[in-house]
């Protein structure tokens, strides 16, 4: 081994041992624990696909699985669809001085406890809460409405929280952006919308796949958000996952549930790898 | 020069030495020991440092346990039917000279907190799953029976404690089941029940959820609630009760013992005949996270008259004739009656 070769080992070996710590070891472990079953409250180490088994056979974890991803795909969306333009404001309408004071406004809701602004959002959604109360105000609805402990009080919680990392995502790749992009399409005769479409767009793919994907790995993994304002009215993976654990201890077949968590996570970074530029926030 | 490091020396030395001289007692507990005034009485009566970790869940706790080492952890506090479970696992030592003669007949539950004629813990703690509500929304007399507890005239108004033994218990109960005789020929029953429950309820809650839903006029009954879930909110909202149907209801009852492999056997020891003292008791019962019944009635004479009243002690006769431990199934039922619980949720 030449000595380049031996300074490069030694220049990558702490992330490689961080890497295999802290990743690789209880992927394998955890892999192991899903193959492993519960019999008689013991977990029996062995190579059974029978938690596998189960996940097809029992409707409500695969149910589950559904639930999470029709939620995980809903908040992505609509917290795209709510950052973007106000990331867009931050970037051009905003004068340069008041910028970083719009970015610390934006991630202010960051600064409170996750658990204290869902059980907040709670109260805002209840049935004397404020969006209630505002509504019968007004005259919109003549008796409270049933917002919390529903699938909508969840997606809210949820968009209230990735609304402001997407925002920073794609303030990051909108900064970046030379002016001269949209005045070379304009000058080409393009108006504000084909600029947009065309150009801007496009050039910003990497900030919105890259704040997408993150809020679609956190959001699927997510306990609390769902747990509190969800109500129970349906349940998401993890909120399984903590029912085997919680009394039975059933580690194999939640393991299980995590590695099909994982599964999905790892497909939709194929669909979005081609995007994915983290340089680029 | 050479006085300042001198100084420093002894002073550390001094520290370490009195830190030394404090011992620690860790212990494994739900959260009302968490509380100060529980545990500073006994920290201060015997110089000792009390490390308190809550958890939620048996699984969850005999996890824990035997990922540790022996002598991690000094004193467990676990559901009264989960006793047995955690000497199964080896985890409880047998707990002599704690005595239970003034301890309420009924929650003594020697069948529980003893294994083939060896005490391993006891009862600190009792209290009812049954039907929480707010007096000023609901009919009270609806209230005194399972059958219009949870009907459709509420459709909307109710939230479910998210915990399926307890809920499961109700059930049965309303269907005629004593809880001790559940089996897998009932989880058709049971459904049946529960997906009527579950029909008409607006959520299925934790403790805190549970609360903030009928403090704030979310929901009006809690089915599975009890003074547990009431009686922190009773002081500011007097209409928020809870009622024993006719049919009866579902005890809870929660356990203290001594780990095994403690390297500090009689300091827990201590701590378990503490928390069962009357004074114990008495703290324990009205602890800032929850309160609930305490197993030794003596704890009545450190009680004051409002706190007896929010606890009901004079009824307690009356409910510990009408309700029933809740269901303590064993691994095969528990895998069934949870998956029962799930599909129900998920429906």
């Amino acid at each position: 081994m030449s000595r380049d070769t031996a300074r490069g080992w030694g220049f990558v070996a702490p992330a490689l041992l961080w890497t295999l710590a802290f990743f690789v070891v209880p992927f394998v472990v955890m892999g192991a624990m899903s193959l492993a079953t519960l019999e008689r409250r013991e977990v029996v180490w062995g190579l059974s696909l029978a938690n596998y088994a189960e996940l097809a056979e029992k409707a409500y974890l695969w149910r589950a699985v559904l639930v999470s991803l029709e939620i995980t795909l809903t908040v992505t969306v609509v917290s795209v669809v709510l950052a973007y333009p106000l990331a867009w404001i931050i970037a051009f309408r905003v004068p340069k001085r008041w910028q970083r004071l719009a970015l610390l406004l934006a991630i202010l809701p960051f600064w409170t406890s996750y658990v204290v602004r869902s059980y907040a959002w709670l109260l805002v959604l209840a049935r004397e809460g404020v969006v209630n109360q505002t509504l019968m105000n007004i005259g919109l609805i003549a008796e409270p409405i049933t917002l919390a402990n529903t699938r909508f009080a969840t997606i809210t919680g949820f968009v209230h929280f990735f609304v402001m990392l997407l925002t920073l995502t794609i303030y990051a790749n909108l900064v970046q952006l030379s002016p001269n992009y949209r005045r070379a399409a304009m000058d080409l005769g393009a108006n504000a919308f084909q600029t947009f479409r065309h150009v801007i767009l496009p050039l910003t793919l990497p900030g919105i796949v890259t704040g997408a994907f993150l809020t679609f790995v956190l959001c699927i993994g997510d306990y609390v958000t769902p747990q509190i304002l969800g109500g129970n009215t349906e349940l998401t993976v993890p909120q399984v996952i903590m029912v085997q654990l919680g009394r039975r201890a059933d580690f194999p077949l939640a393991a299980a549930l995590a590695i099909v968590l994982m599964g999905i996570v790892t497909m939709a970074y194929l669909a979005c790898a081609r995007w994915l530029r983290l340089d680029r926030i | 020069m050479t006085r300042l490091p001198a100084l420093l020396l002894c002073s550390t030395a001094l520290t370490a030495t009195a830190a030394a001289a404090q011992e620690e007692l860790n212990a494994l507990v739900w959260c009302d020991h968490t509380d100060p005034a529980l545990i500073e009485p006994f920290e201060q009566a015997h110089n000792v440092k009390v490390n308190l970790r809550e958890y939620e869940g048996t699984g969850a706790a005999l996890a824990l346990l035997d990922q540790s080492r022996p002598g991690d952890w000094d004193v467990l506090v676990i559901d009264g039917i989960d006793v047995f479970r955690a000497v199964e696992a080896g985890i409880l030592a047998p707990l002599d000279g704690v005595s239970t003669e003034d301890f309420f007949p009924e929650v003594v539950m020697a069948e529980n907190n003893s294994v083939d004629g060896v005490m391993y813990a006891v009862t600190e703690k009792f209290g009812y799953n049954t039907i929480s509500y707010n007096a000023d929304k609901v009919d009270p007399a609806d209230m005194e029976s399972l059958a219009t507890a949870w009907s459709d005239k509420y459709q909307g108004r109710i939230s479910i404690y998210d915990y399926y033994l307890p809920v499961m218990g109700l059930a049965a109960i309303a269907g005629g089941i004593p809880t001790a005789e559940i089996g897998a020929d009932d989880m058709e029953a049971i459904g049946g029940t529960l997906s009527a429950m579950r029909g008409n309820a607006a959520s299925v809650a934790g403790v805190v959820a549970a609360q903030t839903a009928l403090a704030t006029g979310e929901v009006d009954i809690v089915v599975g609630g009890g003074e547990w879930l009431t009686a922190v909110l009773a002081g500011d909202q007097p209409n928020l009760t809870w009622t024993i149907p006719a049919e009866g209801a579902v005890r809870w009852a929660q356990s203290i013992g001594v780990v095994a492999g403690t390297e500090k056997p009689d300091l827990a020891k201590e701590f378990v005949k503490y928390i069962v003292s009357p004074e114990g008791q008495a703290r324990l019962a009205t602890s800032s996270c929850f309160w609930g019944m305490p197993a030794n009635a003596k704890a009545g004479e450190f009680l004051t008259d409002e706190q007896k009243a929010v606890l009901r002690w004079d009824n307690q006769p009356d409910y510990l004739a009408r309700t029933q431990l809740y269901p303590a199934p064993d691994a095969d039922l528990d895998v069934e009656m949870q998956d029962l619980w799930l599909e129900t949720l998920q429906q």
